[in-house]
């Protein structure tokens, strides 16, 4: 150690025994692993290949929560638990009823399709899951499912509650997987404006309570209290879904679009059982990338260094 | 011998306690509250006992909370490893700073430690965070008295019982 001072290591105002040197080449190491795994992905990877270890962890600290919604229900007085089996029993009653119509109504669109003889069905299957009660980053909107690999879920699956798109598979670990929520800040989602039919991006904003939709065109007809649906497009959620109801109308900034606030239909921060959509409409990620095709070898001529007129991204 | 298993025991429960408290949920209200504890256990134990934790320790630590809980790999390395050799550099003098002049020095670790977080992910492409960002260095503040307290008393019993 060039740098330790060892001969005033006792005095009150000694700089202790940490060299800078050794500081230097931790720093190093830290941020080389960042950037490998910001190119590379790997904590994804490692944390699959852990998940034995992980997982438990998890599971132990969702006890404490999982014990305090148990004792909620164990001390909630019979009137509560009777009033909530009456409110739950209305809301089946209504439930029952949209269902019976919407039976109607799917039987009645099988007919039309096979008129049209339309070679795709609607038909959604889905995975219950729950959460684990386990708080990843309080800046980052994550939920712990307690799904995973060995229970066939990919990454990219949607997620929703019994009102709307909660957000998407990002990570899968063998038994639980890791979804990432609408309004996280990382995320947008393609919708639609029920009324209208506008096509635009729903952002995530960091706040649970809340989507931002900033590049509305001036010209669009946008309320408050519009419904947003998901467009379908993109391919990662399929089309219909409820996303949020428009909660104000303003101008961005620049004056050149509006900007709109939503309230994300789902139950983001409560719910606590979930459904995962089965059937993606697109597989994950990019498409394969294409065989060259070209002249054949022996038409083709010197190949060029760099092809002149070539747009660059 | 057993003395020495029992502190060993204490040091490694202090660290999985910290894991488990850092994920364990709190109200969404409380969220942003959320004191980082595996840094204040870093803290107490580098002032405390430094032949234990160094800035190998740090490191270490920082990569299985980043597989733990983490995003990006590295990045609780890279805070852990600042917050160490900081307390390192000043234990001298901070092991003798009455309680709450502690916890001043505590607040401007993580004060600086939240900076650096930002640094680390403005780096990788993350927008800014809402200010209620600020708050959780105050609650770590707030929170290192008791911290301190509580493992200077389980420590002392340890020693007490010799």
């Amino acid at each position: 150690m060039p740098l330790a001072r060892t001969d005033n290591a006792t005095t009150l105002f000694a700089e202790g025994a940490v060299s800078t040197l050794r500081l230097i080449v931790y720093l190093a190491c830290a941020i080389g692993l960042m950037v490998l795994d910001h190119r590379g992905n790997y904590l994804e990877s490692l944390r699959r290949t852990g998940g034995v270890l992980i997982e438990p962890v998890y599971r132990l600290a969702a006890l404490p929560a999982n014990l305090a919604r148990a004792t909620r229900t164990a001390v909630a007085t019979q009137d509560q638990l009777a009033s909530e089996n009456r409110a739950l029993r209305e809301q089946l009653l209504f439930a029952q009823a949209r269902l019976n119509r919407l039976d109607a109504l799917v039987a009645q669109n099988a007919r039309l399709k096979g008129l049209l003889d339309a070679q795709k069905n609607l038909g959604l299957t889905v995975q219950f899951a729950r959460l684990i009660n386990v708080d990843l980053d309080p800046f980052r909107h994550r939920i712990v499912l307690d799904v995973g690999a060995s229970q066939g879920i990919d990454v990219g699956q949607p997620v929703i509650d019994a009102q709307g798109v909660m957000g998407q598979i990002v990570e899968v670990l063998p038994n639980s997987s890791i979804a990432m929520l609408i309004t996280d800040a990382t995320h947008a989602i393609p919708v639609v404006i029920e009324r209208t039919g506008l096509r635009t991006i729903a952002y995530g904003s960091g706040a649970i309570d809340e989507l931002q939709l900033p590049t509305i065109p001036i010209s669009a007809d946008v309320k408050v209290g519009d419904r947003l649906l998901t467009s379908g497009l993109g391919g990662r959620f399929p089309a219909g879904f409820p996303v949020g109801e428009v909660r104000q109308v303003g101008q961005d900034k620049s004056g050149m679009f509006i900007a709109a606030v939503a309230q994300p239909a789902a139950a983001l921060d409560r719910s606590s059982e979930v459904l995962l959509l089965r059937d993606q409409p697109q597989p994950y990620g990019p498409p394969a990338p294409q065989d060259e095709v070209g002249p054949p070898a022996d038409l083709a001529g010197p190949a060029p260094a760099a092809a002149p007129g070539t747009p660059t991204p | 011998m057993s003395r020495l298993r029992a502190r060993t025991w204490l040091f490694a429960g202090s660290i999985v306690c910290a894991f488990l408290l850092q994920l364990m949920p709190l109200p969404p209200l409380l969220e942003p509250l959320k004191p980082y504890w595996i840094g204040l256990v870093l803290v107490y134990w580098a002032i405390e006992t430094p032949e234990r934790v160094g800035l190998g320790f740090a490191f270490l630590l920082g990569v299985s909370a980043d597989l733990l809980v983490g995003e990006l790999l590295g990045e609780q390395a890279l805070r852990l490893l600042v917050i160490a050799f900081i307390v390192l550099r000043f234990r001298a003098r901070l092991r003798f700073f009455p309680v709450w002049q502690q916890a001043l020095a505590v607040l401007a670790l993580l004060l600086n430690d939240r900076i650096v977080m930002l640094m680390a992910r403005g780096f990788s492409g993350e927008p800014m965070p809402p200010s209620s960002f600020w708050l959780a260095p105050l609650t770590g503040m707030l929170a290192w008295p008791f911290v301190f307290l509580l493992f200077d008393d389980l420590r002392a019993r340890l020693r007490a019982h010799e």
